[in-house]
């Protein structure tokens, strides 16, 4: 019994290697692309319409508290990304899978796209309600660095020019920021001071937003999810594409 | 349209740059996705005539 749930699990634990094959990427990458392409619009679509249009103004924020639709969603993006970065670049230093590394580059612009979306909208909306843009809080601090994280990760990438070489001084830097990855999350649990408030979603929190805000930004940010996930493919697909560019112009100059 | 009071310009800066930048990353995403195509398959195919 043991042996054949061991063998089910080993089984299982193959298929996802499987991927690690640029040609199966680029079959299932291409499949699946359109639906989730699809997916992500109209998720995307219907929490931004429902929470701008059709959420109440907030008793002491006013229509600030729109925001909330894009800053809480694209923050928790800038976070997830690097993750997902920190899986794949731990998947390439452990085991060489390039796609794996592929991906983790290919994410980098869109982590510092969302970190710099969380930034702005931060920014525009602690105005009014903090009296002021910025403050050294310890959120807002770690998201800072993380955002100079992010564009390290992507100035390595570009300044090494052997690729594997690259890959792996980039995984390493990856490894090193996770834990300004963590602290953006974390930072409000761990100093109990500054600005920001702590979750405005959580699921054993005593005390969140309301329902009313609350079910247009869980839409929201399953839009921010999929939207990055499109993204991510797309863009996986071209590194693999440059990838094997580059690999046929080396054979071609050795011929 | 909403009525957002004295916090219209707030709140549609917000959604404009957000727009923006979401807008201007899938556009730069899919051209250099499109380029990279286009010089692959045509890599691929002068390779493919010189054997």
């Amino acid at each position: 019994m043991l042996s054949t749930a061991a063998g089910t699990a080993s089984q299982d634990a193959m298929s996802i290697w499987e991927y690690a094959n640029p040609k199966k990427f680029m079959q299932t990458s291409a499949w699946a692309l359109p639906w989730v392409t699809g997916l992500a619009v109209v998720t995307l679509v219907t929490g931004l319409v429902w929470g701008f249009f059709f959420t109440p103004d907030d008793y002491r924020q006013g229509a600030t508290v729109k925001i909330i639709y894009i800053h809480v969603p694209s923050a928790m993006m800038a976070i997830n990304a690097w993750a997902m970065m920190l899986v794949t670049s731990m998947i390439w230093l452990v085991r060489r899978h390039h796609v794996s590394v592929l991906a983790a580059k290919a994410a980098a612009p869109i982590g510092v796209t969302m970190t710099l979306i969380a930034l702005f909208t931060g920014a525009i909306w602690g105005q009014p309600m903090w009296g002021t843009w910025w403050a050294w809080d310890p959120r807002l601090t770690s998201f800072l660095i993380l955002f100079l994280f992010y564009l390290g990760y992507i100035a390595l990438w570009e300044a090494v020019e052997d690729p594997d070489t690259a890959a792996d001084l980039t995984s390493v830097l990856c490894l090193v920021g996770s834990v300004f990855a963590l602290l953006s999350r974390y930072a409000v649990l761990f100093w109990n001071q500054g600005l920001h408030q702590g979750a405005s979603l959580s699921l054993d929190a005593e005390e969140h937003v309301a329902d009313t805000y609350a079910w247009p930004l869980w839409v929201s940010m399953a839009g921010f999810v999929l939207l990055f996930v499109t993204l991510v493919l797309i863009r996986t697909r071209t590194e693999i594409r440059a990838r094997r560019l580059r690999a046929l112009e080396a054979r071609e100059r050795m011929a | 349209m909403v009525d957002l009071g004295k916090y219209a310009g707030t709140v549609l800066g917000a959604y404009g740059v957000t727009i923006l930048l979401i807008l201007g990353l899938v556009w730069l995403s899919l051209r250099k996705g499109a380029e990279m195509r286009r010089r692959l398959e045509a890599q691929e195919k002068r390779m493919g005539r010189n054997g």
